[in-house]
């Protein structure tokens, strides 16, 4: 596959922040979204050196944002039942864990299979972070989780 | 649509910064010689451009100390402060610390050499190159001259042509003379 350099994080940042913002303003509201935004990208920061290469970064950073609105949603909740549930991160497959699984998927099928069931974002959600359709995320979820299908059994 | 609004877009870029978390931060500076693109780490300043395309910038700098490069207007603040000072004539020295990674040591050790170049005066390619101990490499130097990383703080608008003609420069020559007038230096 052709190498793709990661980008300086001013154009990647430029290129997505937008549409995270719109992402946590729908998952959160206008107000909390603006500090989730803030949270979001100083994590892509702190992750940024360890990326291999600059495939799928805004399902990357869409990945992220929704974690941290996760993050807000249970912190503000600290007596319901959801915080005596395992934490969000315990609860669901890592973004590593399942893309390690995914692995072997074109590169489609495993953003979209990644969001969908690690991250439990919409199809419309998952057709934003892949500059797609809602019906291709769609699809390209359930290709990519009959191809697993097949290759496990 | 529902645009990251600026207010909120300059507090990440701040809170970027005060975390410690660039590998470059940059702005760019409004000049008499026109807008200069300024970047420092946390070692020093380690770009100032003529270019006003960013995009070629950020390139670079990605590649040469991580790419974390991200616009971010506070930490430029004490290089655009002196430049400031020095185009009001109020300053002849800068004294700022400078970052030359992924320099040949020979660019280097040249570059050391033309820092001690005083405000005011100009210096030749022979001469300069002589001073950093290989005589016979100025046209070396005239190179390393024209892809000075930090033009202005690294004074190379003080070096000229054996003949005393301006010869060349990064930004070019009317950039040049004018930064040799502001110093009234003698050519």
């Amino acid at each position: 596959m052709e190498a793709v350099s990661v980008p300086p994080f001013e154009r990647f940042y430029d290129e997505h922040r937008d549409a995270v913002f719109r992402h946590l303003v729908r998952l959160l509201g206008r107000q909390r979204a603006e500090d989730a935004f803030q949270e979001t990208f100083l994590r892509a920061l702190r992750g940024y050196p360890s990326l291999a290469h600059g495939r799928h970064l805004k399902a990357w950073v869409f990945t992220i944002a929704t974690r941290v609105a996760a993050d807000d949603a249970r912190r503000r909740r600290p007596e319901g039942p959801i915080a005596k549930e395992p934490a969000y991160e315990e609860r669901r497959p890592t973004y590593a864990e399942l893309e390690h699984l995914a692995g072997e998927l074109p590169d489609k099928e495993r953003a979209a299979v990644v969001l969908r069931y690690g991250f439990d974002l919409s199809y419309d959600q998952i057709a934003d972070a892949l500059d797609s359709t809602e019906d291709a995320a769609r699809q390209a979820a359930s290709s990519g989780v009959r191809r697993l299908r097949r290759r496990l059994t | 649509m529902n645009a990251v609004p600026t207010a909120l877009d300059q507090r990440f870029r701040d809170a970027a910064a005060a975390a410690g978390l660039l590998d470059v931060s940059y702005d760019v500076a409004d000049t008499p010689v026109g807008p200069l693109f300024v970047a420092v780490t946390e070692r020093g300043l380690c770009r100032i451009s003529y270019d006003p395309e960013t995009e070629r910038q950020t390139e670079e700098l990605a590649r040469t100390f991580g790419a974390r490069v991200l616009r971010s207007g506070r930490p430029v603040d004490p290089v655009k402060r002196e430049l400031d000072e020095y185009f009001a004539g109020r300053r002849r020295e800068f004294d700022l610390p400078v970052d030359l990674r992924g320099r040949s040591e020979f660019t280097r050790i040249v570059l050391d050499e033309l820092a001690r170049v005083p405000f005011g005066q100009v210096t030749t390619y022979g001469k300069l190159a002589a001073r950093t101990g290989r005589p016979k490499a100025a046209r070396a130097v005239g190179t390393i001259m024209n892809r000075n990383p930090i033009p202005i703080v690294l004074p190379c608008h003080r070096v000229v042509g054996s003949t005393g003609s301006l010869v060349g420069y990064g930004g070019g020559l009317d950039r040049k003379r004018l930064l040799l007038d502001l110093e009234d230096a003698p050519v």
